[in-house]
């Protein structure tokens, strides 16, 4: 059957007014083989990957965007998580400097992050993943590229509270090194983190992966909304149903350019992640889908249900549109890059412990939030350690991102610049969990690990 | 030789002239316009030729720039895009 008029305006609208696009292109490499006895050596060789790699990337991306006419808007590269291949380099130097490379790599290939300069750590900490934790403060404000995660519990380890408990201080001293805190935005703390997430600050390269895989990241809140906004009496089943159709469609066409482009690259096709993703621009906002439901604001009791509906319709659309639907798919929540969300912030509709209970629906967590950069480290530590249980014993992915920024009070606007928007500093629960924090060691596995 | 099919959309206020200019543009580059359909869609005027493109000796991205051109001087939005996007998004 021929393509319409109507169903090519439509693609045309979601592309030129809804700001559907490719939100990312992300080639997961695999450093394992550079591994090298001479440091100089094991660096260039990093080098040389991800630059050629890199380079080819951006190039094949760009010839796509135009054959299909949708915008490709970023194309960034995921590595073996570094603490692994940096197991027998045990300096604080060597890993600056691996840092360093991957910095300079990414910038000489034309990338603007890449991802996996972390550490899997759910169980235990090796000296080379504390090392990278002590090193993180200056890597991140020494590169503008490099981006940071831990994997610090899963459904099978639990939760490794001793390695949380290092992150409220490195991320205090990172803060104060980089303006306005913004460096703590490359870094991400993970429970059950997907290997293939090509989504940033948290993507990486996982050790099950192959060689050379290519993730697609498709985004469109704006297209969502729209859809909803056309249904104003729809009740849920039809709100659920026009949204995974919506969703359907686009995830087809991250679909389409993802096997293609991996297919010119000659790398095999990773998944395609469908997450509805905010950007700072007008109306790509997952705050406006909530309130196109009917809800005042977001943070608003009725919140929690709206992100559950629309969570669960992107992944059934999604799901039906790709084989390989992966990574994080579902939502993200995150504040200073939503203007919807800063404004409910601002007028007091949204606050943490409501985000916290909206991250339990959402495909993330507590993404983007800058509190006060006086908050005692151990209380940094315990919204973490709050937002990974919920991972844990709801067998998903949370994770956190989060600013303590310096001077800064609750009320502030924090300009971050850039894709990283706005952040509004939100108040913190002043009340202690020190003692509790204190006893560190790991949360035991969830019962529902016990499947075999 | 295969067919190479692309969809020209067009988008904005209907005047005289659009197809004039733009099958001459695709005449000139030996590009065959296999279908033409215009309907107006929420008060919009909104035409679509699928072309097939696997005449045209030069990058896409010259074709692209000179249908940006005609766009840009009669005022209306015009796109180039290969057919299987709309293949993929809209037949299951």
């Amino acid at each position: 059957m021929a393509i319409t008029v109507d169903e090519v305006f439509e693609t045309s609208k979601m592309i030129l007014c809804q700001n559907l696009d490719i939100r990312t292109t992300t080639l997961g490499i695999n450093l394992k083989d550079c591994v090298d006895s001479d440091f100089r050596a094991f660096r260039r060789k990093v080098y040389d990957k991800i630059y050629k790699n890199g380079s080819v990337l951006i190039k094949e991306a760009g010839k796509l965007e135009l054959k299909y006419g949708i915008p490709i808007v970023n194309k960034r590269i995921a590595v073996t998580p570094i603490s692994l291949i940096m197991e027998a380099h045990l300096s604080k130097d060597k890993f600056l400097e691996m840092a360093k490379a991957l910095d300079k790599a990414a910038s000489d290939a034309g990338i603007d992050f890449i991802g996996g300069f972390g550490a899997l750590c759910q169980k235990g900490l090796t000296r080379s993943d504390s090392l990278l934790i002590e090193t993180l403060p200056d890597v991140l404000s020494k590169t503008k590229h490099v981006c940071s995660f831990l994997n610090v519990g899963s459904n099978a380890s639990g939760m490794n509270l001793d390695a949380v408990n290092l992150i409220g201080p490195m991320l205090k001293k990172t803060a104060k090194k980089t303006k306005n805190g913004a460096g703590c935005a490359r870094f991400v703390v993970f429970v059950n983190a997907p290997e293939d997430n090509p989504f940033m600050a948290g993507a990486f390269h996982g050790v099950g992966e192959g060689d050379v895989t290519l993730n697609i990241g498709i985004s469109g809140p704006g297209v969502v909304r729209s859809v909803v906004e056309k249904n104003k009496d729809g009740d849920l089943t039809e709100l659920s149903e026009v949204i995974k159709r919506t969703v359907f469609k686009i995830t087809r066409a991250g679909e389409l350019v993802g096997r293609e482009l991996a297919k010119n690259l000659k790398i095999p096709f990773g998944v395609v992640d469908i997450s509805l993703a905010s950007t700072t621009n007008k109306g790509d906002s997952v705050a406006d889908v909530v309130k196109a439901f009917g809800i005042e604001s977001i943070g608003a009791h009725g919140s929690t249900l709206a992100i559950a509906l629309l969570m669960d319709a992107v992944k059934k659309g999604g799901a039906m549109a790709s084989a390989n639907v992966g990574g994080l798919s579902g939502t993200f929540i995150p504040v200073s890059e939503d203007m919807g969300m800063v404004e409910a912030v601002r007028k007091k509709s949204l606050s943490l412990e409501k985000l916290e209970a909206l991250t339990a629906v959402c495909s993330v967590g507590i993404d983007m939030v800058a509190i006060p950069g006086s908050t005692p480290e151990e209380i940094i530590n315990a919204i973490i350690a709050d937002e990974l249980s919920i991972g844990i014993i709801n067998n998903k992915t949370t994770a956190v991102r989060i600013l303590p920024v310096p001077g800064k009070k609750p009320g502030d606007l924090v300009k971050l610049g850039g894709l990283l928007g706005v952040a509004p500093v939100m108040s913190v629960n002043k009340y202690s969990a020190r003692n509790f924090m204190k006893r560190g060691g790991r949360l035991p596995a969830p019962v529902t690990s016990l499947r075999n | 030789m295969k067919k190479e099919l692309s969809f020209i959309t067009v988008m904005g206020k209907d005047k005289k002239g659009i197809v004039a200019r733009i099958s001459d543009l695709l005449y000139k580059n030996n590009i065959n316009i296999e279908d033409i359909n215009q309907k107006i869609i929420e008060g919009l005027f909104v035409m679509t030729m699928l072309v097939d493109v696997s005449g045209y000796k030069y990058p896409l991205q010259k074709l692209n720039s000179a249908l940006e051109k005609i766009g840009r001087d009669m005022g209306l939005r015009i796109q180039l895009q290969h057919e299987n996007i709309f293949k993929m998004m809209h037949r299951v």
